[in-house]
């Protein structure tokens, strides 16, 4: 017993040393206060979670009301039976058992069917009126207690509880669990759903999960109300299940984000965990034990910004094809080169301003708070930004753009506002902070928004939902802007003028058995086979390869007469139906053999056979003609 | 001492006693077997499973299905008796006070297994 306890105790020792640390210098508590130096196998003693099951739980506050039911019954029936009674003709009968159970059954349920068998007698009535008062009371009490358990509040948090774990574990596909259903979270569940990836959603709110009955997704997304710090609470969530493949944690808070974080690597090594960070202090924590993917919306934003400063074309590809599919392609933004107006120079303010300063821009910052602006070497207006005489101090008048940047809505908007009143032409980059102001924002009619919501959900889906975005981007950038500029034409002809949607192929036994047959008996296949209208050979499909990855080479924009290979992954964008038609080719055999022959094959063995007799012929009969020819 | 357990010892001890009352005799003669008795060791035997519900020590879900079993057989038992005596008629027949008795039995042997049950936990608990 106490080496248990011993061992416990060092266990939670190491813990604490590896975890807290959270002090501003990044510093383990553990050096500060000597604890021991963390490691890292130790066994994890088991989490006994204390599962509420909800039949033992009715069960046992059933007890005391069934009991008086059964009491009252009982006595009632014993005296019914007890108590003489007289037939039509006057003999002295007693009451069976049988019926002295039917008759308190049809009063204590207050039904009444009357006196039977035979009129009771005085000494029968007697007995009925004791009867009557003891088992409808005894009756009532029992259903009350049943409606009240029903009704309770620790009952029904019991029960969506057991429903949600079970539904969790019912699942048998690969899923993730999105922890935190604010607007990041709702365009994350959306568009895992739409690329059929289920999800499990927890977030602390009830309201915002109630909410999300309403919504319908592709798929059901078992979704609760519970803490996420709560190591149980994960692993009800299916942490532990084996087809989890990721945790997502997009809570608004950095220490909640960072605590998920640490338990789901604990728990669980291998998951993949996707954290938001809103702060650097933060970030490097999480990276610190090996968080997988760490999104700040603010520095996404600023690289998306930097990018579109030194290269529009790669930015509008970047929009385009991370964008959310079938919705309306976004015009390019020019944002000039010139002087610019920073307003707020906080997290936000500081990532805009490191990636003006390197496309060579001069900046001028409007931030109230001095302690902010220490360390900045341009120059600097005190003041909101809100008000005219700061914007002129700033000389608005001759800068071509502004970013309204404070963490505050209603300011922004007035920034913009104000700053349009002195300046007509300017760029506007605003910060949106809520997404219940989307509308204020649309009408300000700035020229770039940030919303964290939106990006850090457009990051993830990018990660998550189409993994060679991500090579095909750290190619592209390579690329120069006529190249680029070229492959947005070509988007754009595809596609016309909505967002069009990305896919990727693989050439393997299991998800193209139809062509890794052809590729084993020798035959050629280039990537223009997959592109052939499966209804009409002779039409090509509306889509362009973007990138072939092999183990050994990643090729860019792949020619359309390069030939497969067995463990080829592709990239494409087009229109969404054409990913269907892809995959019939991929895994029906006569498909792929009328795509490449134009022959519509034989699928029965018996035709097969006969088949390849007459073409067999055939060929022969060609291959003589052949010879007699040469 | 602990009111439930002495509570709970009664209801299954008083059920056992009963039901070994009213098991005891001729199994073929309905004057042997007493149905007041029958209707007691019915009732009590239900109290003593109501008292388990929702007990989640295994010692308790064990005497709980224990119990359960001698509910079963007394209440099949019931049922073939009201069954005997008001939709045939004319009194109870050789064959159904003998499977009555034999189904009492049966619940007999439950009881006997709950009491042990309850004997062993005792042993093991030592208070």
């Amino acid at each position: 017993m106490a080496a248990t306890k011993k061992t416990l105790l060092l266990w939670v020792k190491q813990r604490l040393s590896k975890l807290v640390r959270l002090d501003s210098e990044g510093t383990w508590l553990s050096e500060r206060f000597g604890l021991p130096e963390p490691v890292y196998e130790v066994e994890k003693p088991k989490i006994d979670r204390d599962k509420i099951n909800v039949i033992f739980l009715i069960f046992k506050r059933m007890r005391q009301p069934l009991m008086v039911l059964l009491v009252a019954y009982s006595v009632a029936i014993l005296g019914l039976v007890l108590v003489p009674g007289m037939d039509a003709d006057g003999n002295t009968v007693y009451m069976t058992f049988f019926h002295a159970f039917y008759v308190v059954s049809f009063t204590a349920t207050t039904i009444g069917f009357g006196e039977i068998p035979f009129e009771l007698t005085f000494g029968q009535r007697a007995w009925m009126i004791v009867t009557i008062y003891t088992t409808v009371i005894a009756w009532f009490y029992a259903i009350g207690t049943i409606l009240s358990l029903i009704q309770d509040p620790s009952f029904r948090k019991a029960s969506s509880e057991y429903s949600f774990s079970r539904a969790v574990k019912r699942i048998c596909e690969p899923f993730y669990i999105v922890l935190g259903y604010g607007d990041t979270g709702r365009a994350m569940v959306k568009a895992l759903t739409e690329r059929n990836i289920r999800a499990v959603v927890m977030d602390t709110n009830e309201d915002k999960i109630s909410a999300m009955s309403l919504k319908s997704y592709g798929a059901t997304v078992p979704a609760i109300s519970a803490d996420a710090t709560l190591p149980a609470n994960l692993v009800s969530a299916g942490l532990k299940h084996e087809e989890c493949r990721g945790i997502i944690a997009l809570t608004p808070l950095n220490a909640v984000n960072l605590k998920i974080a640490i338990s789901a690597k604990l728990l669980k090594p291998d998951v993949k965990v996707i954290c938001r960070a809103d702060s650097d202090d933060v970030e490097r924590n999480m990276a610190s034990f090996g968080t997988d993917v760490i999104v700040d919306p603010y520095h996404s934003f600023a690289e998306m910004v930097g990018m579109s400063l030194h290269s529009p074309a790669l930015y509008l590809l970047y929009d385009w094809l991370t964008g959310v599919p079938d919705t309306e392609l976004s015009d390019p933004p020019y944002p000039p080169g010139g002087m610019w107006v920073l307003c707020g120079f906080g997290r936000f303010g500081r990532a805009i301003y490191s990636e003006l300063k390197k496309a060579g821009i001069r900046v001028v910052i409007i931030e109230i708070d001095h302690a902010r602006l220490e360390g900045c070497d341009d120059p600097c207006v005190i003041g909101e930004g809100t008000e005219v005489h700061t914007l002129i101090q700033a000389n608005i008048q001759s800068a071509v753009g502004i970013v309204a940047g404070t963490d505050d809505d209603s300011n922004n908007l007035s920034i913009i506002m104000t700053a349009h009143g002195l300046n007509e032409n300017l760029f506007v980059i605003a910060r949106q902070n809520k997404r219940a102001n989307q509308i204020l924002f649309d009408a300000v009619d700035a020229d770039l928004i940030m919303q964290p919501g939106e990006i850090i959900a457009r990051k993830i889906r990018m990660l998550l939902t189409i993994p060679l975005l991500t090579e095909f981007f750290a190619l592209a950038c390579v690329e120069d802007n006529d190249w680029t500029n070229i492959l947005i034409s070509r988007i754009c002809a595809v596609v016309g003028d909505i967002v069009p949607s990305l896919w990727r192929l693989e050439i393997d036994a299991d998800y193209s058995p139809a062509i890794e047959k052809a590729l084993k008996f020798g035959r050629k296949i280039s990537i223009d086979v997959l592109m052939k209208d499966p209804r009409a050979r002779e039409q090509e499909m509306n889509c362009i390869p973007l990138l072939l990855c092999r183990e050994d080479e990643n090729i860019l924009l792949p020619d359309e007469h390069t030939l497969l290979q067995s463990g080829d992954r592709v990239l494409f964008c087009g229109l969404s139906d054409i990913e269907n038609h892809m995959i019939m080719i991929m895994r029906d055999e006569s498909l792929l053999n009328y795509i490449m022959t134009g022959l519509s094959g034989a699928e029965c063995s018996v035709f097969c056979w006969f088949q390849r007799r007459l073409i067999g012929d055939r060929r022969k009969g060609k291959r003589h003609l052949g010879r007699e020819q040469s | 001492m602990n009111l439930e357990k002495v509570v709970f010892s009664f209801f299954i001890v008083l059920a056992l006693t009963l039901n070994f009352g009213f098991f005891l005799g001729d199994i073929d003669n309905p004057l042997h077997h007493n149905i007041y008795e029958f209707f007691a060791a019915l009732v009590v035997s239900l109290a003593a499973t109501i008292l388990k519900f929702g007990d989640r020590s295994s010692m308790g879900t064990l005497l709980l299905a224990s119990s359960l079993v001698a509910d079963l057989q007394l209440i099949v038992a019931a049922i073939i008796w009201g069954f005997a005596t008001e939709a045939v008629g004319g009194g109870l027949a050789t064959e159904t006070i003998t499977s009555i008795v034999s189904l009492s039995g049966g619940a007999l042997l439950a009881n006997l297994v709950s009491v042990t049950l309850l004997l062993i936990e005792t042993a093991i608990l030592r208070r």
